[in-house]
């Protein structure tokens, strides 16, 4: 996986913190604000930046490593930037019941990479996932914010293929 | 104009119903005929997702599963009229899927708008909150108590005792918490509700909140849901909109706010306090109880902590009454549980029964068998930490007690149903794996016990010094049984137990062997 880190001085960067600010103040009221704060970082900017912790924990009067004790607590949360999409595949019993197992080794073969990494051509950022509430319709994944059922490995393939070659996912 | 229902459930959406929704429109338009296009909750039949119905003079006619590339022939065959078709199902009631069911809590799950509050009223939403507001918080938890109503989230706790004691705390500010986090594998009916019929579970918080004393409500949903998150969120703006919520309900002069937050991908934090200490802003790591969350729970506040099931049973025993309720079910478990069907079955989906049915009912006169043809040999009841049940006790009913007397737990009502291709020594395995993964590393028992299990697993299968590996695991179970804070170590050992209990062929053992 190839990972672009850009310096904390370029204008992006930049920006980015700005974002991360104007969200932290925006919800520094609410009682249990960090995780609210979390996820809007996460869901603007794809993950939630090392440059982001100090500004987080300043506008909430946390210690830094208390802001990052809990980032790194959730899953959900990732600190690198994914790929263009993300696909979670459950691995959770009632998708084992009906081959999740077998789907599984074939996702990371299809993207030839292991889970919390990104293909090589920054299309996919594969995921495990615990269960997708959708018990009675496995194997499923999740791409990006859609569920998607009963996923053998050429329904896998279709949906890797779309996620290729379109811009977003249109499911 | 006619009426035309799609589901907008993640389940239907997750095999093709948004596209099948966009055909319809587009054949629609094409042809020049209106259609008002209602997108609904699921009525629970996955296996005929997408399930489109019609409304004619006859009531409503069920097609499925209707894919995008069936609609044109299904408008040539007659589709607007409920005319035949291949994929004709005739009236959705009389499918004997639903017909058999005793839906109380699932009353107007597919059948209603999601978002639409006249809807909801229209088929009895709002009752059970005009009775409470008319009535004494303490009688409300009175008739929650005599409904015999116990929490669906897992532990079967009885919810007006719940109740009472926050009633009668005294504080500034109590809250009322949905567990909405729905972490178990094989469950998915709180994420049915609430995508299908939201305002049921804002009605079972505001009716707690105003028997309670309590004036805000947080509905802590799991990220995994995000289309839920948006319609739970939708409906109460709306339902705000409409004086449902806010500082004066229904001109009661009681106040009740609500708010939906997002969890994280944490299984533990459906854990009650862990849950509580992800609200607050911090890692979900479990707290010591007592204090009890109904005394010191959110932000040290008295808390009514339930589950999304239980807090959306609560308009119906408010609005018929508690002994209508609590005539359903058998001994102390009673009322209905929406029992899902899940995994390697045929007809998988959402069956709301009285306790006392079977699992073999559920198994064979609902879920039609395994999805493979093949023999069902263990079915997982009860998510992730609840026991593998073997064929011989498929006739035990479904009843709190009688669960626990077999070491098996009813939990959320989840059943995964697994064919004799199931290798239960792999599934142990996954168990403590999971565990490993999920703990939240308080207690040594489940942090490195978990881990411990699935190495010495892992020499069990190998056949690596298989009778002392298997007398290990069985003193680590009891170590994680007997010495974990909360059920994630403590209930982790069920599921591999009753592998090795009940298949220890599985394991390399014969029968005669088996402990
Ligand atoms: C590891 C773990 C996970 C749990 N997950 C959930 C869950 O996802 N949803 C839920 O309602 N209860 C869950 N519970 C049970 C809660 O701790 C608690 O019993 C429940 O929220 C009480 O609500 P109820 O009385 O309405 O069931 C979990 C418990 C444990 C130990
Ligand atoms: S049993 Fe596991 S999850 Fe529960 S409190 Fe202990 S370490 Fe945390
Ligand atoms: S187990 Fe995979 S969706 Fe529930």
């Amino acid at each position: 996986m190839t990972a672009v880190h850009s310096s904390p001085t370029q204008p992006a960067a930049r920006d980015t913190l700005a974002r991360v600010q104007a969200i932290a103040d925006a919800h520094r009221d609410l009682p249990g604000a960090l995780l609210p704060i979390l996820h809007a970082v996460q869901n603007e900017i794809g993950h939630v930046p090392d440059g982001a912790v100090p500004l987080i924990a300043q506008v909430l009067n946390l210690s830094r490593a208390e802001v990052h004790g809990v980032i790194s607590f959730y899953h959900h949360f990732r600190t690198e930037a994914p790929g263009r999409h993300v696909v979670q595949v459950c691995r959770a019993e009632a998708c084992q019941s009906v081959g999740a197992m077998a789907l599984e080794a074939h996702a990371k073969k299809a993207l030839g990479c292991d889970y919390h990494q990104t293909s090589a051509d920054n299309a996919v950022t594969l995921e495990p996932v615990y269960c997708l509430g959708n018990c009675a319709c496995g194997p499923s994944i999740r791409v990006d914010d859609e569920i998607v059922g009963r996923v053998d490995a050429a329904r896998f393939d279709d949906v890797i293929g779309e996620l290729r070659d379109g811009p977003r996912s249109t499911t | 104009m006619t009426r035309i229902y799609v589901p907008i459930d993640s389940s239907a959406l997750s095999l093709g119903a948004e596209r099948t929704a966009r055909a319809i429109a587009a054949e629609a338009t094409k042809r020049g005929v209106q259609v008002d296009i209602v997108r609904n909750g699921s009525r629970g039949l996955f296996w005929l997702e997408p399930l489109v119905e019609v409304e004619t003079a006859q009531g409503r006619i069920a097609y499925g599963p209707v894919q995008a590339k069936d609609v044109a022939g299904l408008f040539d065959a007659g589709l607007l009229d409920g005319k035949a078709h291949a994929l004709c199902l005739g009236p959705t009631e009389a499918i004997p899927y639903l017909k058999k069911q005793e839906r109380l809590t699932f009353a107007r799950v597919g059948i209603t708008d999601p978002l639409s509050i006249d809807d909801y009223v229209a088929h009895d939403g709002y009752k059970g909150l005009q009775n409470a507001v008319a009535m004494s918080g303490a009688d409300v938890v009175k008739a929650v108590t005599d409904s015999g109503l116990r929490g669906r989230g897992g532990a079967a706790f009885p919810t007006g005792i719940k109740w009472n004691t926050v009633l009668g705390a005294q504080a500034d500010q109590k809250y009322i918490v949905c567990n909405a986090d729905e972490g178990d594998s094989g469950t998915f009916s709180d994420r049915m509700l609430m995508e299908g019929d939201p305002y049921c579970l804002i009605e079972g918080m505001t009716i707690a909140g105003i028997a309670v004393g309590a004036t805000q409500g947080y509905i802590y949903l799991r990220s995994e849901y995000p289309h839920a998150f948006r319609t739970l969120a939708e409906a109460i703006r709306r339902a705000r909109a409409a004086g449902y919520l806010g500082a004066d309900v229904l001109g009661s002069g009681k106040a009740f706010e609500l708010e939906v937050r997002m969890g994280a991908g944490a299984y533990v934090c459906g854990e009650e306090t862990s849950l509580l200490e992800s609200l607050e802003g911090k890692r979900g790591v479990v707290r010591f109880k007592p204090p009890l969350p109904a005394l010191q729970g959110l932000f040290g506040r008295p808390t009514v902590i339930n589950n999304v099931m239980s807090l959306a049973s609560v308009p119906v025993i408010l609005d018929r009454g508690a002994t209508f309720y609590r005539d359903f079910g058998v001994g102390r478990s009673r009322g209905t549980l929406p029992f899902q069907l899940t995994g390697n079955l045929r007809h998988g989906g959402l069956v709301e029964k009285a306790f006392g049915v079977t699992l073999r009912e559920l198994l064979y006169d609902y879920g039609g068998g395994s999805a493979s043809g093949r023999p069902i040999r263990a079915v997982q009841v009860g998510g992730p930490l609840g026991a593998y049940v073997p064929e011989s006790q498929f006739d035990v009913p479904l009843d709190y007690e009688a669960y626990a007397a077999m070491q098996a737990m009813v939990g959320h009502g989840g059943l995964v149903a697994f064919d004799d291709t199931v290798d239960l020594a792999q599934m142990a395995r996954y168990a403590m794996e999971f565990c490993a993964i999920e703990s939240c590393g308080k207690c040594t028992p489940c942090r490195i016990g978990s881990t411990r299990g699935v190495e010495v697993i892992d020499r069990i299968i190998a056949n690596e010094d298989r009778g002392r590996n298997i007398a290990l695991l069985q003193s680590l179970c009891d170590t994680m049984l007997a010495g974990s804070l909360c059920a994630l170590g403590g209930m982790a050992p069920y599921p591999v137990l009753s592998a090795l209990n009940h298949f220890p062929e599985d394991f390399g053992i014969d029968q005669s062997a088996a402990a």
